[in-house]
């Protein structure tokens, strides 16, 4: 089979897994290329991990209007070596009265759910660890493992900041867990499938120059935004970062951690992020096609690093932005917005299904979102007033 | 009978016994979490992806969840000194045991054939197209029970408020 | 043995446990988490013989096994509510010690 420079370039990581896997004896073969995939996942994943803890500090200062990390190496660039060394040589205390086995055991349940998810992310053109059938369902079925893993570290500490962080945590997770599988549903319902793979080869097709994905549809859009919500929510950042609000419970669920173990939570909770990401890009944002036809000839995976380095410098702006929200505001917004909303949005994906292709059909589904998004954002505000508040100084 | 089956089998056994047996509530939640997470690798194993993946994330994700919630808001931190066990569990382990015995009994008398049968994986797309003609009726009874039992769930948790002050 | 003996074998133990859990321990989730093991052990049974059985195209065993993990999930739902609300009668979760009718 011969291909050309650009689908080499594009197959490159394939072609070159498979040539070292066939010099080795038949038997061995597909355990190895397994394990070739997992490391070079675990390796390309926390590679991403110390850019972005950089790249997030670094933008946090720009934002907040000071410099941020500067000192070791380049700009400051090689600050997540300084890290890893210092988190690595750190005194890993543990509570004298906390269940050790349960308080070990929540940070290396974290990691490995973080890492299992992405198992079934599609990086790049044939570039996945396994097709399932189910993948995502697979997905959110391993997602929902970090919440035990949060609820063992809360619980385990025996302390009374971390349990009440790690129940604030489970509330919220479980809370915006519901809208995030429903805003994911829209996609399944158009695409007939829950393999991630076949929704990718659905959205990488082109009309003219533009590309096929599901953002570029009413419901398509509204369900990105508020899967991208819920996502936020999921992970726990900022504005939705209450299970650690340092300025009520300290730092939530794993205040008790120290060292090597508060490093695994934090890479834990960062590989959350990209795992979620990696998924609102595979459904809503074509994946790793490229966003127009003619620049179908920059390899696939690149395109999908593009996009997740995308969603997460605004995961930063966000942070850098909004004020963190109370715990009531948290729920309502959940229960009252989120929830009725992707369940329009399911009715909406319908409606624009047996609908005639036409503006009338834009039009009507517009109509039908917008609706339902400016009278339950009144009916959460009613009641209550916003003004502009002075705040006064001490000067 | 294969090694994984074996090493399965005993993951879930143990996670389940555990579950049954440990002193402090948590432990037993989370014991049984493990349980869960084993049948689960067994309906994978048996080819029954979707029933798998369901398991974790109705049993894990949820109601191993909602348990440990309902303890940590009716239990206090240190696990009382009495015994776990109520009075009469010599009686509920002779009935377990003797239900055990019966059904092991039946089961090895009945004599399955071990024929060889080629592997079956029950794909996402018959499911979908089973549960959306031939068993869209209980599917609708399904969704009336669970909005129900939401609603029940809801009714029972919620504070009763005092009639009289 | 042949898988499916192993299988059932493994089920009959599951469903054994679950309700010597649900017989013999005092606390009222406990015994709630005892019935869905029980009700586990049915579905392993399900899905083994839905593999093994003759006609595994029919997917009957699958639709057993789904809805009763939907059953399963109200149970739990319910069961964990109606523990609630009798702590805050009984003000605890012992089963030997709700023994009035009074609230």
């Amino acid at each position: 089979m011969t291909m050309s420079p650009i689908q080499q370039a594009d197959q490159f990581f394939v072609t070159s897994q498979h040539r070292f896997v066939s010099y080795l004896p038949a038997e061995f073969q597909s355990l190895t290329s397994a394990i070739l995939s997992v490391i070079a996942i675990v390796l390309v994943f926390a590679l991403l991990f110390a850019i972005t803890t950089v790249l997030e500090r670094k933008g946090l200062g720009r934002i907040q209007n000071r410099y941020g990390p500067n000192r070791v190496g380049p700009a400051g660039f090689f600050q997540p070596l300084a890290d890893g060394v210092k988190s690595l040589t750190k005194e890993d205390l543990v509570p004298r009265t906390a269940d050790q086995m349960v308080h070990f055991l929540a940070p290396v349940l974290l990691v490995t759910a973080a890492f299992l998810a992405y198992a079934v992310l599609p990086v790049g053109r044939n570039m996945v660890l396994v097709n399932l059938n189910a993948g995502i369902l697979y997905f959110f079925a391993v997602g929902s493992l970090v919440e035990l893993a949060v609820f063992m570290a809360g619980w385990s500490s025996r302390n009374k900041y971390s349990l009440l962080g790690g129940m604030r945590a489970i509330a919220q997770m479980i809370s915006y867990e519901v809208p995030l599988v429903l805003a994911s549903v829209v996609v399944i319902m158009a695409a007939g499938s829950l393999s991630t793979v076949s929704i990718v080869d659905m959205q990488a097709s082109y009309t003219g120059i533009w590309p096929h994905w599901f953002v570029f549809t009413p419901w398509g859009f509204a369900g990105f935004i508020l899967f991208m919500i819920a996502a936020t929510a999921e992970s726990n950042r900022s504005p939705f970062d209450l299970p650690e609000g340092e300025s009520e419970i300290i730092a939530g669920y794993y205040i008790e951690y120290s060292g090597f173990k508060f490093a695994l939570f934090f890479l834990g909770e960062y590989l959350g992020m990209f795992a979620t990401s990696g998924l609102a890009i595979t459904l809503f944002l074509g994946g790793w096609a490229a966003p127009f036809s003619f620049l179908t000839w920059i390899p696939s995976y690149l395109w999908f690093f593009a996009k997740l380095l995308l969603l997460i410098v605004i995961f930063i702006w966000i942070r850098g932005t909004l004020p963190r929200l109370r715990m009531d505001q948290l729920m309502s917004f959940a229960w009252q917005f989120m929830l009725p909303m992707t369940l329009f949005n399911l009715f909406v994906a319908g409606v624009w299904h047996f609908m005639p292709s036409g503006i009338v059909r834009w039009l009507v589904c517009i109509a039908l979102l917008v609706a339902p998004a400016i009278l339950l954002s009144r009916s959460l505000k009613q009641g209550k007033k916003f003004a502009v508040r002075h705040y006064r100084f001490a000067e | 009978m294969t090694v994984t089956f074996l090493i399965l089998a005993a993951l879930t056994l143990a996670g389940t016994v555990a579950a049954m047996a440990m002193r402090n509530l948590i432990h037993c939640v989370l014991a049984l979490t493990l349980g869960f997470a084993g049948l689960a690798a067994l309906y994978l194993l048996l080819g029954a992806q979707f029933v798998g993946f369901t398991q974790i994330l109705v049993y894990v994700g949820a109601v191993a969840i909602l348990a440990v919630f309902v303890i940590m808001m009716t239990q206090s931190a240190i696990p009382a000194m009495q015994s776990i066990f109520s009075s009469f569990w010599v009686a509920g382990s002779v009935v377990a045991a003797a239900v055990f015995a019966v059904l092991a009994w039946a089961i090895c008398r009945s004599g399955f054939a071990s024929q060889v049968l080629p592997p079956v994986e029950a794909a996402v797309h018959p499911i979908g197209d089973a549960l959306m003609h031939g068993y869209v009726l209980p599917l609708e009874i399904m969704g009336l029970l669970l909005t129900a039992a939401m609603i029940g769930a809801v009714v029972l948790a919620m504070h009763e408020k005092r009639r009289t002050p | 043995m042949s898988p499916l003996t192993g299988y059932l074998l493994l089920s009959a133990l599951i469903f054994s446990v679950g309700l010597a859990g649900a017989l013999t321990r005092r606390s009222a989730i406990l015994v709630l988490i005892g019935i869905e093991l029980m009700l586990n052990a049915a579905n392993l049974n399900f899905i083994a013989f839905w593999r093994y059985g003759p006609n595994p195209q029919a997917l009957t065993g699958i639709m057993f096994a789904i809805f009763s993990i939907g059953i399963a999930a109200a149970e739990a739902a319910v069961g964990l509510g109606i523990i609630l609300a009798a702590y805050r009668h009984s003000k605890t979760t012992e089963l030997d010690q709700m023994n009035s009718m009074k609230g």
